[in-house]
């Protein structure tokens, strides 16, 4: 212990502690505070790009979610519209179908009325031309037997004979 | 393969280093020349340990015999009895045994194991008593620029130059390139494993840059003890006195309410015991605390460099039973590995000066809920394990 005390010297001391006095301060001055500064700002730096790419990944995934939401309901949306089409079209031709079965009986329809029209007209035509004909036939045979005396006598008789017996 | 390169590298440099310490180490100083018994060899080490006036790099004994010393002659500056003197340290002529007396505005100084004294008046040479303690010279107030102020000075102004220049490069770019990549994680490393988390989060900004400075200052300084400059200013009491009177005055200027609550009337216990442990607690803050810190430091250093030169002196001592060559690979293979231990040490040593230093600032400033909390955890999970073994 003695010779710890005497060794101690108490103008080293002096002279150390204001060397380190001197030395603290230009350290904290010149070197601790800049570094330090740099080293927080860097690393707040480091965060915020960390943060932010945090962020932009969130957003990212709330923009996928979007997209797939967005997706999903045009998909729909088509799906749906697909279905009205699909529906309107098998409505359209079911109504052309209909449409059309009218329209063909009231053709057939009419045509038939046609036919029937024509063919009692050509009936009525016939009929008479029938006539026509069997009175021509008629008169020709009449005049053909009434063309000599006896025959026409005998006509008469038998005429009168009908009539005598009405 | 390049690890083992590098590796390779850093034996060889180790090598080197060891080599030429150990070649130096034995000629710092001292005027014996060449030293061969144990007491010389003692007397050598406890040379070696004290602080030297002149800063000498090796010294060597020519052929007729004289002594020649290299190195720098530091100048001597004196509080003496009749105000400031000064001379260079070169008029001792490497005397350290009061044989050179020195006179300078009147007054006589010699020295006398590292210390300077000044004679009496009238006296002309040096007196000793049956202890080799001078008679008639008395001790100054010695602010001379010793070997140790030298290296702090050295060491000063490298950190400055490093970390200046480190911080210069930030503002250029966001990481910083060749040996600020070295010094960036040392940096972090103080910051964030002894500052952070000691001090706590709230206030560990305001002591980073003294921890910074303490740790670098220590770890430069106990590296350069190991170079064959060899410095031994973390070995200096009055250094590392110095340096925990720093920490002491933190601490103690930033406590806050709590801290001396904690001191002076601590709660939580009956009345009678109060006035007892403020005692201790006094008695533990002012003189334990920066005390365990100063000499903590101050004899790993010392204790370090006294076993590295007792390896290498094995050399000496044990030439007759071990031979030459026995002797001298002998020394080698032990004070190398140990210089291996002491590279450690030198950085543990910094490490808790640093750390101890950051947990008693950070014990004056922590926060009252911060510590109940802690507390509640503690006895919590202490009750959770007593839970689990019944």
């Amino acid at each position: 212990m003695e010779t710890l005390l005497n060794d101690f010297s108490p103008g080293l001391f002096v002279v150390s502690t204001i060397l380190m006095l001197a030395l603290i301060a230009l350290m904290v001055k010149f070197a601790w505070k800049p570094i330090l500064a740099s080293l927080s700002e860097r690393e707040e730096g480091i965060q915020g790009a960390l943060d932010a790419a945090e962020k932009a990944k969130r957003e990212m995934a709330n923009l996928q979610a979007d997209n797939q939401r967005l997706l999903q309901e045009a998909r729909l949306e088509r799906e749906t519209m697909l279905k009205e089409a699909r529906e309107l079209k098998s409505k359209m031709i079911a109504d052309a179908e209909a449409e059309a079965k009218t329209q063909a009986n009231k053709m057939i329809a009419q045509a038939q009325e046609a036919i029937t029209s024509e063919k009692k007209a050509a009936m009525a035509e016939l009929k008479s031309h029938v006539a026509g004909l069997s009175i021509e036939i008629a008169e020709k045979v009449v005049r053909n037997e009434l063309s000599n005396k006896d025959k026409q006598l005998e006509l008469v008789e038998s005429m009168l004979g009908e009539a005598t017996l009405n | 393969m390049k690890i083992v390169q590098q590796s390779f590298k850093f034996l060889a440099l180790a090598v080197l280093m060891f080599f030429s310490s150990s070649i130096s180490a034995f000629n710092v100083g001292g005027d014996g020349g060449q030293v061969s018994g144990k007491q010389e060899v003692e007397e050598y080490i406890v040379h070696h340990l004290k602080d030297s006036h002149d800063f000498n790099l090796f010294s060597y004994t020519d052929d007729s015999g004289e002594r020649k010393h290299f190195g720098v002659a530091l100048p001597v500056i004196l509080w003496s009895s009749e105000g400031l003197v000064t001379f260079m340290s070169s008029e001792f002529h490497h005397d350290d045994n009061g044989q050179v007396v020195v006179e300078k505005d009147g007054l006589k100084f010699t020295k006398i194991h590292s210390k300077i004294y000044e004679l009496e008046k009238g006296a002309a040479a040096v007196s000793f008593d049956a202890d080799h303690h001078a008679t008639n010279a008395s001790k100054v107030l010695d602010f001379s620029i010793t070997k140790s102020v030298v290296g702090i000075l050295l060491i000063g102004l490298l950190m400055l130059f490093w970390f200046s220049r480190l911080a210069k490069q930030y503002k250029k770019k966001q990481i910083p390139t060749g040996f600020g990549r070295i010094l960036e994680p040392l940096v972090l490393y103080v910051r964030d494993e002894i500052a952070r988390p000691n001090i706590g989060e709230k206030h560990y900004r305001k002591f980073t840059g003294y921890l910074l400075t303490v740790f670098f200052f220590i770890w430069i300084l106990n590296l350069a003890g190991l170079t064959p400059l060899g410095f031994n200013v973390t070995g200096q009491l009055a250094v590392t006195a110095c340096l925990a009177i720093f920490t002491l005055i933190i601490y103690t200027v930033s406590g806050n309410k709590d801290y001396w609550m904690h001191i002076l009337w601590m709660p939580g216990v009956p009345i009678f015991v109060k006035p007892i442990l403020a005692l201790i607690e006094l008695v533990g803050a002012f003189i334990i605390k920066p005390f365990s810190l100063l000499v903590r430091l101050f004899a790993n250093i010392s204790a370090g460099h006294i076993v590295l030169m007792s390896l290498i002196a094995i050399m000496f001592t044990l030439k007759e039973s071990l031979g030459v060559v026995g002797a001298t690979s002998l020394s080698f293979v032990l004070s190398f590995f140990l210089l291996l231990i002491e590279l450690l040490v030198a950085f543990l040593q910094a490490y808790i000066f640093t750390m101890l230093s950051a947990l008693f600032i950070g014990m004056a400033v922590a926060e009252h809920d911060h510590e109940h909390d802690h507390d509640n955890e503690i006895t919590s999970d202490v009750e959770d394990v007593r839970g689990d073994f019944i």
